[in-house]
């Protein structure tokens, strides 16, 4: 070891945000080729970070590359602030970005990582929202090779993909991909909108906000820019359906926390096997609860 | 009578290739193999013309690069030189001189193939009606009610029973399997269809219904069709007119039945000798 060497060495004994600045700057660079080519997944060279590959990684270094002193941050894991994933990462970027702030609430933030879930509460503008990606290629199911799947991107070839479907209208009558939706952005590149609900699909086209996605096992990031078209693949005759959470009587279920009509309900089953229906967003639920009981003190 | 395909001067190496290639290769050097480089001349200056509904022979021995023409016309194989131009309604479009979307273009709209082997024609982990989804849909068909009702209409006329259209080809016998490949091709009725060897393999009775409904459908769609095979009986029944080829080359080419009847090359007088 060369002895006059010395680490240079800030109070947390690493640089801003975790990353070296050129790790951020690379993956800034990637991210305005993202933007520019919306849905274009854009190779890049993914860092190892202090957790396996797979949770959550490609998220936390769009994160970690955007976010300055100023920001607010909102971490949510299926909906919910306060899981597992959504508490560690939280942790991991106040102890790495001093002078950075975190929240709960949707609206506070300026910057969302999510894991499969896009928030109730309509974003704005000032908002950048990150989804975390395990599988960037929609086209992985049809064509194993990596290479061949690119020139299909390239010419926007998507007829197997679509074959995929007819297959499952035919089996099952309907389309059965619950999570993942293939959608074409810009009209060009079909992406895999990393796994949110079918629910939460909608909420890319002409999204305000503007929508990262990073992979960091498979080292590709891609956007949906802001006011861009974003349209779930499907047949002309066979319109695309979200989720609906009808109990058997045709009635839309309420959150059993709450009692919102909605949102997205996550469906939970006690130990005695009887089900009841809760609020996926954590947020959301939260502050329709407080609503309500304000409404209910004001009337009482 | 309307010129649809016009192929000038079509070569193709497997290898690097020299410039003793062409010279050291051929029937009259019964090889190949360039003893200089050792590439394989799988075809030289072969060059021909299809006219619309026309059907053409390619006949030949194992190797003798008859496949290999077709592989390139459809863009399977990519050739080393010479030209070909498809006469597209009032457009010509020089084959090999489009870029990799054109081509696919081309071939998703306008050329149909069927192979041989049935694995290389059809996806085995969709069903038979899947198969002809995939096709319409590569040519820009995403209407999910006219998918199925043409594809259950286009298996219908290949004789593939509709009740059967939502099994995999798996299950199917290999005249059935090779239906389907023929329904697929079909299905943007294309006005140029390729087929290779498609009966090879087959047993006689089921030979002779494919062969009907080859020659069924040509009378019906008027579909252009260059038919490659080593069978003396295809090349009777369907084609017209017939090129021989032998280790790359053309060596006879005219109408089919003054071919079989009056062969003037030596290797087709022994091929007809020994087929009849």
């Amino acid at each position: 070891m060369n002895p006059g060497y010395e680490l240079p060495q800030d109070e947390a004994g690493y640089s801003f945000g975790f990353l070296d600045e050129f790790a951020k700057r690379e993956i800034r660079r990637t991210l305005l080729k993202a933007i520019s080519i919306p849905g274009y997944q854009t190779p890049y060279a993914s860092r190892e970070m202090p957790m396996g590959r797979g949770f959550g990684t490609g998220g936390l270094q769009l994160t970690l590359s955007l976010i300055g002193p100023g920001d607010t941050l909102k971490v949510i894991d299926q909906g919910a602030d306060d899981s597992v994933n959504a508490v560690n990462l939280r942790h991991f970027v106040e102890l790495t970005c001093p002078g950075v702030d975190t929240t709960e609430r949707t609206h506070e933030a300026t910057l969302i990582q999510s894991r499969h879930r896009i928030p109730e509460r309509a974003l704005t503008e000032q908002q950048v929202l990150v989804l975390q990606v395990p599988y960037p290629d929609p086209l992985v199911i049809v064509e194993p090779s990596e290479a061949r799947r690119k020139v299909m991107h390239g010419e926007g070839d998507y007829s197997r993909l679509l074959t995929k479907l007819y297959e499952d209208i035919v089996q099952f009558d309907e389309i059965t991909i619950s999570h993942r939706y293939p959608t074409r952005i810009n009209g060009h590149y079909v992406i895999d909108p990393s796994p949110i609900p079918r629910y939460d699909v909608p909420r890319l086209h002409q999204s305000r906000a503007l929508v990262l996605l990073g992979a960091g096992r498979e080292k590709k990031i891609y956007a949906v820019p802001p006011y861009t078209d974003a349209m779930p693949l499907v047949f002309d005759d066979v319109p695309f359906r979200i989720e609906d959470f009808r109990d058997g009587q045709g009635h839309r279920r309420a959150c059993s926390r709450c009692g919102a009509t909605d949102s997205f309900l996550d469906e939970m089953i006690a130990d005695d096997g009887s089900k009841t229906w809760q609020c996926s967003d954590s947020d959301y639920c939260n502050e329709t609860l407080a609503t309500r009981t304000a409404q209910i003190e004001v009337t009482a | 009578m309307k010129k649809i395909l016009e192929v000038r001067g079509l070569s193709k190496i497997h290898g690097q290739g020299c410039a003793h290639c062409y010279e050291s290769t051929g029937p009259e050097m019964d090889t190949n193999l360039c003893p200089h480089c050792g590439s394989v001349v799988a075809a030289h200056g072969v060059s021909f013309e299809l006219h619309a509904g026309e059907i053409l022979g390619i006949m030949g021995e194992s190797g003798s690069g008859k496949s290999t023409v077709v592989k390139t016309l459809f863009f399977d194989d990519a050739p080393s030189a010479g030209e070909a131009v498809f006469f597209d309604g009032e457009q010509q479009r020089s084959l090999f001189a489009l870029n990799a979307a054109e081509q696919r273009w081309l071939r998703n709209h306008r050329f149909g193939m069927v192979y041989q082997n049935p694995h290389l024609g059809l996806n085995f982990n969709v069903s038979a009606g899947g198969n002809i989804a995939e096709r319409l849909l590569m040519s820009d068909l995403t209407h999910y009610g006219q998918i199925r009702e043409r594809a259950s209409m286009l298996l219908a006329r290949t004789e593939v029973l509709p009740e059967r259209m939502d099994e995999s080809p798996k299950q199917f016998s290999g005249g059935m399997q090779q239906r389907v490949q023929i329904a697929k091709a079909l299905a943007t009725q294309p006005p140029l269809l390729f087929l290779d060897e498609v009966t090879t393999g087959l047993d006689l009775s089921v030979q002779a219904r494919i062969l009907d409904l080859i020659l069924e459908i040509q009378q019906e769609l008027r579909t252009a069709m260059i038919v490659v095979t080593h069978d003396l009986g295809v090349i009777r029944l369907l084609a017209g007119r017939t090129l021989v080829m032998k280790y790359g080359r053309v060596i006879e080419s005219g109408l089919t039945d003054q071919i079989l009847e009056d062969p003037q090359h030596a290797y087709t007088q022994r091929l007809v000798a020994s087929a009849l």
